[in-house]
């Protein structure tokens, strides 16, 4: 395993273009292109303000800089460097910016969510969207970039929109039988649209492509609902993490929990712990303050490695441990306690292999063969705070505070 | 001893007259004794006869003197005269005594009857008071059950409080989270209100409005290098249909993978049934009601042929499914309700210890395991052998005869049949080509002949013309022309050859004769078709023609019958290069 130069980043945005060359990085106000490979640096832009949010378009030529305070969005052409194109959203403010998946348009948020602009980069047009609703995640386009779902709340009920990305038409808008709507997502396969209520009512709703409702479920009423909802890759399952500290897994077929993964604090299961400890083993558990809003009590992250086979959660109330689900045998597989709470986790594009850090010094890997832990070999302390795998999964970009670092996988990685 | 008259005192006078008689014998013992039914009544002296005053005075006087009273006569003097006195007081005071008695006697019955009416009413009142307690006791019972019935609900109903308090617990902590997420919410909302106030406030009072703009240096293409379409309604038709053929595909998968799995599920179904039929049927004997099970198994098994038959289609039906998922249930019960036998058995026997028929089966499985093993032992050493058997090959020295011969040794009998076969094949090689060669040779004979043939009716049209027509030399000067000319005269000679052959073999070639009239090169040019064979040739190979030409260059200065042998020969000669030629073409 090898470790490049610490270099300088701000603001956690550091990202490697889709086709994987490029690397990315907003160091203040300029942004640094340098190759991944050589780490050279190959291009640098000047923005106008402080950097917000960066973004690559989805074939690796352009790269949006976007400046919330002063609504400013920047675009940079690998291509040409000299060309420069700024989108300036005037009064009207601007809140997020992101790409459309034919990496020709973008849409801007506007301040208090009072609409999203679309701009075309090729013929300088406007199309705007009312009505956008202000929650967790309003927007998702489908994994082939055809279908973009969009949440909209008028009159205090809840709609989703569905357009087409070619053209922006309108292709479905219903309601959905939601209290107070706080995400959408599409399966991979772009057929189902997941929709779930916030935290306050238990509910999944999925649509199909055509905006019919194909199912609802609801595990449970009164208490406290919905933390996070994920699909697997294959689109064969559904898991919501829930403030319950369970994982409930919906097959897609029948849209039925046909798995239900408790975080327990005691463990008795022989073969899933990291420190080799004998059962029955005892998880530290932190009792959230009750009065709280939102309290850190929960499934808050899941994540499907790439082959489906294992669900990575990490339930709040015990923030030091990330546990492993075998998706075959619906059990426990692997249970991975730290010396503090879990900052991040990812599994790598390629393989089961999930990389995790805790805000020290160190990364940690681990497979179904086995798990290692790595100092960053960095003077001055390197605070490992997220990760982010690059899509050939040979290589790990670590992130600091405002500091980032490569880490580059030899190919045979597993030992105990 | 006299129980007679005695018997009416009171026990106490009969003991004290029993005892003080006892030292005397009374006298009147036997006389008593026969009137002691008589004792009521007044007895008549029988106690004192004159005989046995004085004993008897002694007697009454000593019994009266014990019942304390003075008495009646003292021995002193001779006299018997008795104190009339004393014994009238003796006798009032024995009438006193005995009224006294009476009267006790009387209290006495009287108290007997109290006392025994006191004791009825004391029994009666115990038997009441003995029910009053059965009752008090059962009552204690049942209300000592009810007691304890109350107890078991105080429990439950304190266990149902307990629930419910805390389900109420549950319930105000929801309550409270709820509240405090709708509360954050509220003054989340309420900031974000704020600040579009402030907002507005901006806006309505800055009075320069900054515009969204925006400014780009030059557009850029598509991605896919498309142009744009409109808006219309085709494209809005193509989108729909674009969304509802993604939904299809994906539907199609789907129901493609199902299917798989349907058929896969099916077939392990099937499977199982086969293999639990098999087992219960095989483990027939053992079962000892096993008629009726006989029936079902055999039922089973005619229903299983029958089904294998029907195949798959069928097992799409909902009734073919039900049916197969239910056989199943069934062998499955059976096989289950047998497999708890057989353990039934197995304890029995361990716990019986009966050998008989357990042993048997378990000596039999030991057997059965025996035997496997040496099977195994068997295929082990055997596969060993072999192993070793394949290393000495392998490992033995590279001995280049032997090796070659080796190599060959397992081709040898495929060789032999190959080259056997080879030769066979040779042989009729060569039959084809003499054949053919024959085939060839009977060819340029055929097309000498029919050269001739043709040669010989040429000439003897060429004849008749000549003989018909008075432009005989017209054509000679033609001959001495060009090539083509010379192409002329040569068919006119082949056409001079004809009608020789035309004597030689009447033939039915007349087609020349209608068209004699014109006798200029047109006409011998009309025969071209009729002679098929030579203009071909002759348009091919021109350089031939050329030798040709000049070879019988030097033979046109000669007669035409010279000529015409001499054509005959070279014609021959030429023809056979031409057939030559011809089959070389072929």
């Amino acid at each position: 395993m090898n470790f490049s130069e610490v270099f300088k980043q701000s603001n956690q945005l550091c990202k490697v273009s889709p086709d994987g060359k490029y690397l990315a990085t907003c160091v203040q106000y300029r942004l640094v292109v340098r190759d991944v490979s050589t780490l050279q640096i190959l291009q640098l832009y000047t923005c106008l303000d402080q950097i917000s949010h960066m973004d690559w378009s989805s074939d690796s030529l352009f790269i949006l800089c976007a400046m919330y305070k002063r609504g400013l969005v920047q675009v940079w052409s690998l291509e040409q460097p000299d060309w420069h194109c700024k989108i300036d959203e005037g009064s009207i403010g601007l809140v997020s910016s992101r790409w459309s998946p034919d990496g020709r348009h973008i849409l801007n948020t506007t301040e208090f969510h009072l609409r999203v602009t679309v701009w075309s980069l090729c013929t300088k047009a406007v199309s705007y969207i009312k009505y956008p609703k202000a929650c967790q995640k309003g927007i998702d386009f489908s994994r082939d970039g055809c279908y973009m779902a969009l949440a909209e709340r008028r009159d205090c009920k809840d709609y989703v929109s569905v357009f087409v990305c070619d053209d922006w038409h309108l292709l479905r808008h219903f309601e959905t039988e939601t209290q107070d709507l706080a995400g959408l997502e599409w399966s991979p396969n772009g057929c189902v649209l997941a929709v779930w209520d916030s935290c306050l009512e238990y509910k999944v709703l999925l649509y199909s492509l055509d905006g019919r409702l194909l199912s609802t479920y609801s595990a449970y009423e009164w208490s406290l609902g919905v933390k996070s909802v994920t699909w697997s890759p294959s689109s064969q399952f559904l898991a919501i993490g829930s403030y319950d500290e369970k994982v409930r897994i919906l097959n897609h077929i029948t849209w039925k929990k046909i798995a239900q993964f408790e975080h327990i604090a005691t463990i008795n299961n022989t073969k899933a712990v990291n420190e080799i400890c004998p059962p029955p083993v005892q998880v530290p558990v932190v009792k959230p303050d009750p009065d709280r809003a939102n309290p850190k009590i929960g499934v808050s992250t899941l994540a499907f490695s790439s082959d489906s086979r294992y669900l990575a959660t990490k339930n709040d109330n015990m923030a030091s441990v990330v546990w492993v689900w075998d998706m075959q045998k619906m059990s426990l597989l692997a249970v991975l306690e730290q010396t503090s709470a879990v900052r991040c986790f990812q599994w790598d594009p390629r393989r089961p292999r999930l990389a995790l850090c805790t805000g020290n010094t160190k990364l940690y890997l681990w497979s179904p063969a086995g798990c290692v832990s790595v100092q960053v070999p960095t003077e001055g302390g390197f605070q490992v705070q997220s990760l982010n795998w690059h899509c050939c999964g040979e290589t790990l970009i670590l992130l600091g505070k405002d500091q980032l670092c490569l880490c580059y996988m030899d190919t045979d990685q597993e030992d105990k | 001893m006299p129980e007679s008259s005695l018997d009416i005192f009171p026990p106490k006078v009969k003991d004290i007259c029993s005892s003080s008689i006892e030292c005397r014998p009374s006298p009147l013992r036997q006389s008593s004794q026969s009137s002691l039914p008589l004792h009521r009544n007044y007895m008549l002296s029988t106690f004192c006869t004159e005989k046995n005053v004085q004993e008897c005075l002694s007697h009454i006087s000593q019994e009266v003197s014990s019942l304390g009273l003075p008495p009646v006569w003292m021995e002193s003097g001779g006299s018997s005269e008795m104190n009339v006195v004393a014994v009238l007081n003796c006798i009032y005071d024995l009438i006193q005594l005995h009224r006294r008695g009476l009267r006790t006697l009387e209290n006495m019955e009287v108290e007997q009857l109290k006392s025994s009416s006191n004791l009825d009413y004391l029994q009666l009142t115990s038997t009441q008071l003995k029910e009053q307690l059965e009752l008090s006791k059962r009552e204690n019972t049942g209300l000592l059950e009810r007691e304890r019935q109350l107890q078991l609900k105080v429990k439950s109903l304190q266990n149902c409080l307990k629930n419910e308090k805390e389900e109420v617990q549950k319930l105000q902590n929801i309550i409270a989270s709820r509240a405090s997420q709708y509360n954050h919410e509220m003054k989340r909302k309420e900031r974000e209100f704020n600040k579009l106030r402030e907002r507005l406030n901006q806006l309505l009072v800055d009075k320069k409005e900054k515009k969204q703009a925006i400014d780009v240096l030059n557009n850029i293409g598509r991605a896919d290098g498309k142009r744009s379409l409109w808006k219309t309604e085709k494209t809005e038709a193509k989108h729909e249909g674009e969304m509802y053929k993604t939904l299809l595909s994906d539907y199609d998968i789907r129901q493609r993978e199902l299917l798989l799995e349907n058929a896969e599920l099916k077939k392990v179904l099937q499977q199982m049934k086969k293999d639990m039929v098999s087992i219960l049927s095989s483990k027939k004997p053992t079962l000892k009601d096993d008629q009726h099970q006989d029936d079902d198994i055999q039922a089973d098994l005619e229903e299983e042929v029958f089904d294998s038959s029907k195949e798959s289609v069928e097992l799409y039906c909902v009734h073919a499914r039900e049916k197969l998922t239910n056989s199943i249930r069934l062998q499955w019960r059976r096989l289950k309700s047998h497999v708890e036998r057989l353990d039934n058995q197995a304890s029995l026997a361990q716990i019986g210890r009966s050998k008989n028929t357990d042993a048997v089966s378990r000596e039999t499985h030991e057997e059965e395991m025996d035997r496997l093993k040496l099977e195994i032992q068997q295929c082990k050493d055997f596969i060993q052998t072999q192993h070793q058997l394949l290393q000495q090959q392998l490992s033995s020295p590279y001995d280049e005869e032997k090796a070659s011969l080796l190599s060959d040794c397992y081709m040898l009998q495929e060789k032999e049949r190959f080259r056997d076969e080879w030769k066979t094949l040779e042989e009729q090689r060569k039959i084809f080509e003499r054949e053919r060669r024959n085939f060839t040779e009977a060819a340029i004979r055929l097309s000498h002949e029919r050269k001739a043939f043709e040669d010989d009716r040429a000439t003897w049209l060429k004849h008749q013309f000549l003989n018909l027509s008075p432009f005989a030399d017209s054509n000679k000067p033609q001959m001495s022309k060009s090539k083509s000319a010379f192409l002329i005269s040569k068919t006119e000679a082949s056409a001079a050859s004809a009608p020789e052959k035309l004597i030689k073999r009447p033939s039915d070639t007349t087609s020349p004769t209608p068209r004699c009239v014109p006798l200029t090169s047109p006409s011998t040019a009309e025969l071209y078709p009729t002679l098929c064979l030579v203009p071909e040739n002759r348009s091919t190979k021109p350089k031939r023609l050329t030798e040709h030409v000049e070879e019988s260059s030097n033979f046109l200065n000669g007669n035409v019958p010279a000529q015409h042998k001499h054509w005959n020969d070279r014609e021959d000669h030429s023809s056979h290069t031409l057939t030559k030629e011809k089959t070389s073409s072929i």
